[in-house]
């Protein structure tokens, strides 16, 4: 177990707790950035996949694990950033490297602005109201075909900054070095705002709403900022995808993304980047590991290909059971443990992570 | 007297959401968790007992497989309580709406194995009989669906209000711990709610089900039904049903005066707007605690 004594005031604040922990985050910066050198790049557009998922995750974590409001409604934010970031392109004839943050922009203001009337709510009801507004994002995209193209969807153009072409298949490691940089600069601003002041009163919102206020935070006008940025970065997420399907409509974006992104989160392990990051690479990958089993077995057993409608989300809800049940730390909180474990290696006590019992009372009488 | 078919079709409707929204609150009323899955558990109900009664799968009479299945999704719900929720008991609420949420997928897809994702019609007796009041002509199986849901909702209210079971759960509800002081068996209350909550999900589709095919995505049609939970307000088992009625009745008129595209957005719409202007529904269930 390592000791970190603090000899500074900053060393509360500081990006990493020791020089190993940096050691071993360059470690992983570099193995990433050789990466494209070692596998195909089949294996390369997966991982853009993930990566583009863990923006996603990250802008929902902000919401969820950081400030503990629950949102089933987070696809909508998706497609606004998405479909805000191709019609600048090609209505407005903005290059990428304008439109990609205007619509995070636009999306984290649509965020702040449906918060608004809806930080008076919290748990359940909150939960039902962003799943409202998922609904009637997709509708609305529906009815304002004009400008969406409706269910016909709409195609996005290639990525270009300053001459330089970015495709998925024409060129997919130059698009995994763009991506895996946004991420970096996302990773960045989410760690610098766990420890601003703002981050801060997220995290107080979380842990007591009430203590928050007397504090001197003020809720309402937090929990909307938190909604924005959390909109925001789930907005720029979005305007990749778009990029990374090439072709997208209303149905890109349904209600199931959104519990998706909802319940990657959960198995990753709430209120960590960690978490974010592992959620992703659940969601992203869990489609390949299945066809890539089935193909396995296939010739194994000498079946023919059968493909099982629903099977891919029935095994990520048995998953995802499983883990509220056994694990609801997440894949993090089960690093963290075996961590903890070998840190201390004799002294390790089972009840150690004990939750403690809580019983509930009604909301309904305040 | 086209008003009239579409409200009562608008009805029949709503109690069908109605029905949905109330397993909602049945649940939320006893054990403060929600129940993403309460369409999903509709949906089995409702291919229970069409796998007990149509010919192709066991072809038993109606009347018998309509108590089997209801009986059946009860037991189910007991051991879902049992075995899978009775581990979250303390857990926040956002925990339980995830798993359930994790729930519905299995369901679906376990649904789908068995039957198959074609729609499938129910076969009942009701078919394709019609009552004439005057000159309105009228699906038996609408009459029944609303006098079917009437009864259920004055004995369920009965119920929590006059038998000593339904105060326990009550009770157990609005605070566990002083629920369990006063000798009450919260768990096993609260496995018995699920069990209520199953068997009004097994009425609800098999009313569903009479009505048209089903196929297993029908579940999702619980996010409207929810919405409809939460107009009424949350909690309120009048309020659930006046909140499914209220959505059952909007859809026809939307969809018959409103431009197709804007029509089907209606329901979410004055969701939004109840959400915002009257966050715990129309039959609030929110009392203020007086210092």
């Amino acid at each position: 177990m390592r000791t970190v004594f603090k000899t500074s005031y900053d060393a509360d604040i500081n990006l990493f707790r020791h020089g190993a922990q940096r050691g071993w985050y360059i470690l992983l910066l570099v193995v990433m950035l050789v990466l494209p050198l070692g596998v195909s790049s089949f294996a390369i557009g997966e991982m853009t996949n993930l990566l583009i998922w863990s923006i996603a995750c990250m802008g929902l974590m902000i919401l969820v694990g950081q400030t503990g409001q629950a949102s089933l409604g987070h696809a909508a934010f998706l497609a606004i950033g998405c479909y805000a970031n191709v019609l600048l392109q090609e209505r407005l004839g903005l290059p990428f490297i304008l439109s990609f943050p205007l619509a995070g922009l636009i999306a984290g203001i649509a965020g702040a602005l449906i918060a608004r009337p809806m930080t008076k709510l919290h748990g359940i009801y909150l939960a039902i109201g962003t799943l409202a507004i998922a609904i009637l994002v997709d509708d609305f995209i529906v009815i304002a075909a004009p400008l969406t193209n409706g269910v016909i969807g709409l195609f996005a153009p290639d990525i270009d900054i300053f001459g330089l072409s970015f495709n998925r298949y024409a060129n997919p490691e130059r698009l995994y070095y763009l991506i895996l940089g946004i991420t970096l600069l996302v990773v960045l601003a989410y760690r610098n705002l766990q420890r601003s002041p703002l981050g801060r009163s997220f995290a107080a919102i979380r842990d007591s709403e009430i203590s928050a206020q007397a504090m001197g935070v003020n809720v309402a006008r937090t929990k909307a900022v938190a909604f924005g940025i959390s909109a925001g970065i789930t907005g720029l997420a979005g305007a990749l995808m778009g990029h990374f399907a090439g072709i997208f409509n209303n149905e890109t974006f349904n209600i199931i993304i959104s519990i998706q992104l909802l319940l990657a989160i959960v198995i990753g392990g709430l209120g960590t980047i960690h978490g974010a990051f592992f959620g992703a690479a659940v969601v992203a990958l869990l489609p390949q590991a299945i066809s890539m089993t089935r193909d396995l077995l296939n010739q194994v057993l000498g079946g023919g290909s059968i493909a099982i409608p629903g099977l891919e989300s029935a095994i990520f809800g048995a998953i995802l059971i499983a883990f509220i049940l056994f694990e609801p730390s997440g894949i993090y909180g089960r690093w963290f443990k075996i961590r903890t474990y070998f840190e201390l290696f004799p002294f390790y006590r089972r009840d150690m992570f004990r939750r403690q019992k809580s019983y509930l009372k009604t909301e309904r009488m305040r | 007297m086209d008003v009239l078919q579409l409200i009562v079709s608008g009805l029949a409707n709503g109690c069908v959401y109605g029905l949905v929204a109330m397993g909602f609150v049945l649940i939320y009323k006893a054990t403060e968790a929600v129940n993403f899955a309460q369409g999903d558990f509709m949906m089995l109900g409702a291919f229970i007992c069409l796998g007990l009664t149509n010919p192709q799968f066991m072809g038993l009479p109606f009347w018998i497989s309509v108590p089997i299945a209801i009986a059946a999704m009860g037991a189910f719900g007991y051991a879902l309580d049992l075995v899978v929720l009775r581990r979250m008991f303390g857990q926040s609420q956002v925990a339980v709406i995830i798993l359930t949420i994790a729930l519905g997928f299995v369901l679906r897809f376990a649904a789908g194995l068995i039957w198959g994702h074609e729609p499938i019609s129910l076969q009942t007796p009701m078919a394709g009989q019609y009552v004439r009041f005057g000159g309105l002509v009228l699906g038996l199986n609408e009459l029944i669906i609303i006098l079917v849901t009437v009864a259920l909702t004055v004995i369920l209210y009965f119920y929590f209000n006059r038998t000593k079971l339904g105060v326990a759960m009550q009770a157990s509800s609005q605070n566990q711990l002083a629920a369990y002081y006063m000798g009450i068996p919260v768990k096993r209350i609260h496995s018995l709610i699920w069990a209520l909550a199953g068997m009004v999900a097994a009425v609800a589709g098999i009313l569903f089900a009479s009505k048209g095919s089903i196929d297993p995505s029908i579940g999702l049609l619980g996010i409207k039904a929810f919405a409809a939970a939460v107009i009424g307000g949350f909690g309120s088992l009048p309020g659930a049903l006046l909140g499914g009625l209220i959505v059952g009745l909007l859809e026809p008129f939307a969809s018959r005066y409103i431009a197709a595209g804007y029509s089907q957005i209606m329901p979410y719409l004055l969701l939004f707007l109840i959400l915002v202007f009257r966050p715990h529904g129309i039959l609030a269930q929110v009392h203020q605690k007086k210092v």
